[in-house]
């Protein structure tokens, strides 16, 4: 096998380009700041694509399937004889992928923010942190074992909370970005406490040792039982609500609407195409442990996803900011992808879910930045996010027309897109696991064609707002971005996905099961042809339609107030009833307590001061008194 | 050697101890600091007689009991001495040697 | 001479100096550059005795010096460091070096002030290298004491009733542990014999058992004011809200860690089996410190008690760090220490810079600072991201030696502590992004504000010397932790 030990460097890179823009990055000032990262990010992408290249050309193949690689490993710190953390880089076929999936929009990004960002205030803060998100998703993806993920988990937050709160005077952009990380936070103990339970059981953070097969940690199942689940399977559910976290899962996704308020370039790379997939990674990262050692939590693990998508999907048929609609859109997404592992067997064509959500991941991340990027441009164009100040940009942006609408068709399923193939894919695998799934993703696919034609149609179809000035296309350093990613949409789904990435390394035959993809593809399209006849010219029917299902309607437009109880519980249930109490209790009961020693001591103390009166005769009585008092003790007593 | 003539040791406690605890009342009770000094040296000469009474009749061959007295009188001399002059003083300051007029050192 | 003892000395020389020298000027530069001698002097224990260890040597303690001091009752000044010490040293210096600059612009009485400020510097360094019982006493109170003239003449607010209530508690809690230390004394020599203060030889042998359940709790509960036990810890909120810049970092990140380094260094290393009988008494409190502190921070306005309390959650980490008694959880518990050291010295000279430009600790009163301060706010954005535990910065390590060690005991009752424990994480994180939401982001609150002119050299001098430390920790752990895994091996070895 190949030497892969360069691949450090793809982490060492963008952390060097982070140090140099956060430290130096005043006296670059704008533009060499983001030229700085860009080229830095250029060689990024450049190992990254090369690594992939020849991992499987070869490099990684022995024996006939792709093996795990361990490229570069170091101790970085000892908890106890047997537990350690190492910091290194792990290969397969997977985190190759992810490679090349981050490198390759991040890059995207890069380049797109040099005209997106041009003459914000912060341009090289901005471009730090995007070193700073690249380099931490590097380091996840690459993680060697799971508590090297979770450093750099921590770590993707912290960056995805700094972009968010890029534009820190805005409070709007402050509360989201508190908010996103909060929440995730909140999801990340759930994987510390998944990590705790799942190191006692199996002693080892090793990601080849948990998920070999064979090894100890499958093959003990777990060990003890606990409210009637193995220990294992309790670990395995508690590092997904981690993962279900990341990846804006119901019930944890409310912080990714929100988090739009990040710059849109932000929103595309992170939110969009590389962060929030991190939970999908995570459980296929995992998946061999969680196929043979806690098949309750991968149960768990599909319904959550299944219910997220189509959760997402109708929330998203509602929304009118062109962000929000796309981020419920890549909620659903990855609802479909963490399904689709959820459904997968283990081996061979029995991984057709695992080979599909990773597909699928591969496509998304592609047409989902494009479809941010482009909606960045529409935006930089009428500066609004409001669908309802657009219309009829089609005439004015035909680059951008023209790149979001294939990937519409992309993300919609129709074929020869690449959102077509990995789509059936992952509903073949559905059919074969549980009809009932099957049909909710199946149902999610018609809602997904509609909304995304919904907006598709009103922003670039329909008729003109009133614009401030006439809208225009972006900018070369935006457009070229798109038409890449345009090209990656259109073609990833001509790639030897089955023999390339699969649950256990072995390359498989698919093919496209065309009694699923019939009807698939047609729901699709009844979707297109139902937002045809609504959005496209201006009419009445979507406000009939909207009055016709009154109250559902207004339960998805406020996103069946998730939000709400969620503020309900931490305003009024945390602050209020646990905050404030306790914070008064310390006030008042502890502090009280200590004043009250103080104040007994003092009061006692001035009662008594009284007999220090200064009296020489009161003293002599009580003199006198002693000495009697004494001498009667003495004749009587002591004898 | 021994004069044991008429008057026997009980006598001579007695009118110590009725001397003494008519000195300790007066100093308990009197508010004026003349009259309290002058119970105090009713207390001291009571001490003095048993001094000199115990002296007598348990060691008479020996002069440490006189020395005592003699002391204790040097002693009381130079005490009513300071204590007059503070009293002085205090009713100069005051103008009363009522003790419990005076409590301006009081806590 | 030993080196060690120098650490005293140096202290002693520079105070000896303010007391030459004419105007403030020449105190602040005799300060600094005293410290700064006491910084470079620290740092070559750390090389001496990593060398020392790499040449094989494996004392339990070494640099080790002793005088007679009082014969009849076997006192004797008696130095020696292992690991963790040298390590605590090490935060002593960086702390107090910061304090100095960060307290440059003292406007009165700088002459008493610096002196007080170094004299309780001496006793904690004296502290730290002690291993005779009574001296160790001793030093501790030389640090205690200063407290109440620093808080009383120099603090803010009702600075009176805060130096009287931190100072008597603290008292309350030395002679909680004088009884303690007192009953170890003589229970020293069990097989009759010379009764010692020695901490090396009071550890080879087996104090009673009846003698441990009696003595434990006393020396226990003693250090455990300064670390801040719950419901010990009121002195804190107040004490710190009221001294002064310097004091607060000072006291925050070394005085508090003289409970927890005594609490495992004599409570627990010499009465182990009392401590093993009545661990779960104080885990239980403990466990509620951590979260008590962290929910307590959530709704104050002051920047100070915020951070108060959130010095009693961390502080109440490292005392639950202790009473899980093993390796991981320990070396935890000492890195907690360290970390938290560092951070609070690094918040609280932060907030101390924001007070004399802003004039005000309310957080309400501010908002959008990081527009006029950037170079303060980023610092107190990274002591922020240190206190909610981000990889890459110290709290992260030890945080995650102490969840670790704590997961350890299979039993329930450490398994439950320990996840409430983690929840502190999370709450943690909601009064940090608070904090920083309101005071340093947004639109500027108020117009006075625009003027505001952002850190002077001494300052960053300060906040980087911190922050460094901060850092250096997060990023390369190994180091600092494998110098006290190996130095808690005799301990452990004695618990178990």
């Amino acid at each position: 096998m190949t030497d892969f030990g360069y691949t450090t460097w793809i982490l060492i890179i963008p952390f060097v380009t982070f140090l140099i823009l956060s430290l130096f990055g005043m006296k670059l000032k704008g533009l060499p700041a983001g030229l700085t990262g860009t080229v830095a990010l250029g060689l990024v992408t450049f190992l990254s694509y090369f690594t992939a290249i020849t991992y499987f050309t070869g490099g990684g193949i022995s024996g006939g399937s792709f093996q795990k690689i361990v490229a570069a490993n170091a101790v970085w710190l000892n908890l106890s004889d047997h537990l350690h953390i190492d910091m290194g880089v792990l290969l397969d076929p997977i985190s190759v992928m992810m490679l090349v999936v981050i490198s390759t929009v991040s890059f995207m990004v890069h380049i797109y923010s040099l005209g997106y960002m041009k003459g914000e205030k912060g341009f090289e803060r901005y471009y730090a942190f995007l070193s700073l998100f690249t380099f931490s998703m590097m380091g996840l993806v690459v993680a060697t074992n799971i508590f090297q993920m979770y450093i750099f988990w921590e770590l993707v937050g912290v960056s995805s909370y700094l972009l968010i709160g890029f534009y820190y005077d805005r409070p709007s952009a402050v509360a989201a970005s508190k908010k996103a990380f909060i929440v995730t936070r909140f999801a990340d103990m759930g994987f510390l406490v998944g990590i705790l339970l799942l190191s006692f059981t199996t002693k080892t953070f090793d990601f080849v040792t948990l998920t070999d097969i064979n090894g100890p940690a499958i093959a003990s199942k777990g060990g003890a039982v606990f409210l009637g689940m193995s220990l294992m399977t309790w670990s395995m559910i508690f590092i997904f609500m981690g993962g279900a976290g990341k990846s804006a899962m119901f019930p944890l996704h409310i912080w990714l609407p929100d988090a739009m308020e990040g710059p849109t370039p932000v929103s595309a790379l992170i939110h969009a195409a590389t962060m929030v997939v991190a939970g999908v990674f995570l459980v296929a990262r995992m998946f061999p442990v969680y196929y043979f050692a806690a098949p309750e939590a991968l149960q768990i693990i599909a319904w959550v996803g299944a219910v997220s998508s189509l959760f997402a999907a109708i929330i998203a048929l509602t929304q009118t900011d062109i962000k929000r609609v796309l981020a419920y859109s890549t909620i659903s997404q990855i609802g479909y992808m963490i399904f689709s592992l959820g459904v997968s067997g283990y081996g061979g064509h029995d991984g057709l879910g695992f080979m599909a959500s990773n597909w699928h991941l591969f496509n998304h991340a592609m047409f989902k930045a494009l479809l941010f990027l482009g909606a960045g441009s529409v935006i930089h164009a009428v500066h609004s996010n409001d669908m309802k100040d657009m219309g009829g940009l089609r005439r004015y942006m035909p680059v951008t027309n023209i790149t979001f609408l294939i990937a519409c068709l992309t993300i919609a399923g129709v074929p020869p897109l690449s959102g077509f193939f990995s789509k059936d894919e992952i509903l073949t695998a559905a059919l074969h696991h549980n009809k009932i799934l099957f049909a909710i993703e199946y149902a999610v696919a018609g809602l997904t064609a509609f909304y995304m034609f919904r907006l598709y149609f009103s922003v670039f179809h329909g008729v003109d707002r009133h614009y401030h000035h006439t809208p225009h296309e972006s900018p070369a350093t935006m457009t070229v971005p798109l038409v890449i990613l345009a090209a990656g949409s259109v073609f990833a789904g001509f790639l030897p996905f089955s023999s390339l990435v699969t649950s256990d390394g072995v390359p498989f035959e698919s093919h496209i099961e065309w009694g699923v993809a019939i009807p698939s593809v047609a729901i699709g399209l009844l979707g297109i042809g139902l937002a045809w006849v609504m959005y496209r010219k201006e009419t009445t029917l979507p406000d009939r339609m909207t009055s016709l299902f009154r109250h559902s309607y207004k339960w998805a437009y406020n996103k069946f107030y998730i939000d709400e109880v969620y503020i309900f519980i931490t305003k009024k249930v945390i602050f209020r009833h646990i905050s404030h109490p306790v914070a008064w209790f310390d006030r008042h009961i502890v502090d009280g307590t200590m004043n009250g020693i103080a104040y007994v001591t003092q009061s006692v103390s001035s009662m008594i001061k009284g007999l220090q009166s200064g009296q020489l005769q009161k003293y002599g009585y009580v003199f006198i008194s002693g000495v009697i008092a004494l001498v009667i003790a003495f004749i009587y007593l002591v004898k | 050697m021994i004069m044991n003539s008429g008057i026997p040791l009980e006598f001579y406690l007695v009118l110590a101890t009725v001397m003494f605890f008519t000195g300790i009342y007066g100093f308990l009770t009197r508010r004026n600091l003349i009259t309290m000094l002058m119970s105090v040296e009713l207390i001291l000469n009571s001490v003095n007689i048993n001094f000199m009474a115990f002296n007598r009749f348990l060691f008479p061959g020996k002069l440490e009991g006189h020395f005592f007295s003699l002391f204790v009188i040097a002693v009381a001399a130079a005490e009513a001495a300071v204590a007059i002059a503070i009293i002085i003083n205090i009713y100069r300051r005051f103008t009363t040697i009522n003790v419990e007029d005076v409590n301006q050192m009081k806590y | 001479m030993n080196i060690l003892s120098w650490l005293v000395i140096i202290p002693l020389l520079t105070i000896t100096g303010i007391l030459l020298v004419k105007d403030a000027r020449q105190t602040k530069i005799v300060s600094a550059i005293g410290m700064g001698i006491q910084l470079i002097v620290a740092f070559v224990i750390v090389f001496m005795y990593i060398s020392l260890r790499k040449s094989g040597n494996t004392d339990e303690m070494v640099l080790m010096s002793s005088f007679e001091w009082f014969k009849s009752l076997n006192i004797y000044y008696t130095v020696g460091v292992d690991g963790i010490s040298v390590a605590m040293i090490a935060l002593t210096a960086v702390v107090v070096f910061a304090g100095i600059f960060a307290s440059w612009e003292m406007e009165d009485l700088k002459k008493e002030f610096f002196i007080s400020l170094i004299l309780l510097a001496t006793g904690v360094f004296g502290f730290f290298i002690s291993l005779d019982l009574f001296t160790m006493f001793l030093f501790y109170e030389v640090a205690v004491i200063p407290m109440y003239i620093l808080i009383g003449i120099w603090g803010s607010g009702p600075k009176e009733y805060s130096a009287m209530k931190l100072t008597l508690m603290l008292m309350g809690g030395s002679a909680l542990l004088m009884v303690g230390l007192f009953g170890i004394y003589f229970n020293s020599a069990p097989d009759g014999g010379e009764l010692t203060f020695n901490i090396l030889e009071i550890s080879k042998i087996t104090i009673p058992i009846e003698a441990q359940r009696w003595f434990f709790p006393f020396t226990f509960v003693g250090f455990g004011v300064l670390g801040a036990l719950f419901p010990l810890h009121t002195w804190s909120p107040d004490g710190h809200s009221s001294a002064p810049t310097a004091v607060s970092m000072l006291h925050a990140g070394v005085l508090m860690k003289l409970g927890g380094y005594g609490a495992f260094r004599v409570a627990m290393f010499l009465m182990p089996e009392a401590a093993s009988e009545m661990a779960w008494i104080f885990i239980i409190l403990t466990t509620i410190s951590v979260v008590y502190g962290a929910f307590g921070a959530i709704v104050q306005k002051d920047l100070k008690y915020i951070n108060a309390y959130s010095s009693v959650s961390h502080c109440g980490m490292v005392l639950f760090a202790v009473l899980m008694m093993n390796r991981t959880a320990m070396t935890g518990a000492v890195i907690q220490m360290i970390s938290h050291g560092l951070m609070t010295a690094l918040f609280f000279a932060l907030i101390g810079m924001i007070y004399g430009r802003t004039h005000t600790r309310m957080i309400n009163e501010m908002g959008g600072l990081m527009k006029v301060i950037p170079f303060l706010g980023v610092a107190y954005v990274i002591a922020g991201l240190a206190s909610l535990g981000l990889p890459g910065l110290s709290g992260f390590v030890a945080e995650m030696n102490i969840f670790f060690g704590a997961f350890e005991h299979p039993d329930t009752f450490h398994r439950v502590a320990t996840i409430i424990a983690i929840s502190s994480i999370v709450i943690t994180a909601v009064y940090i992004l608070r904090v920083v939401a309101i005071l340093l982001l947004g639109p500027i609150r108020d117009n006075h504000y625009i003027s505001l002119g952002d850190a002077k050299w001494y300052e960053k001098l300060s906040l980087l010397t911190l922050i460094a430390g901060i850092v250096y920790i997060g990023i390369a752990p190994l180091g600092l932790s494998n110098i006290i895994r190996e130095s808690l091996l005799p301990i452990i070895d004695k618990i178990l």
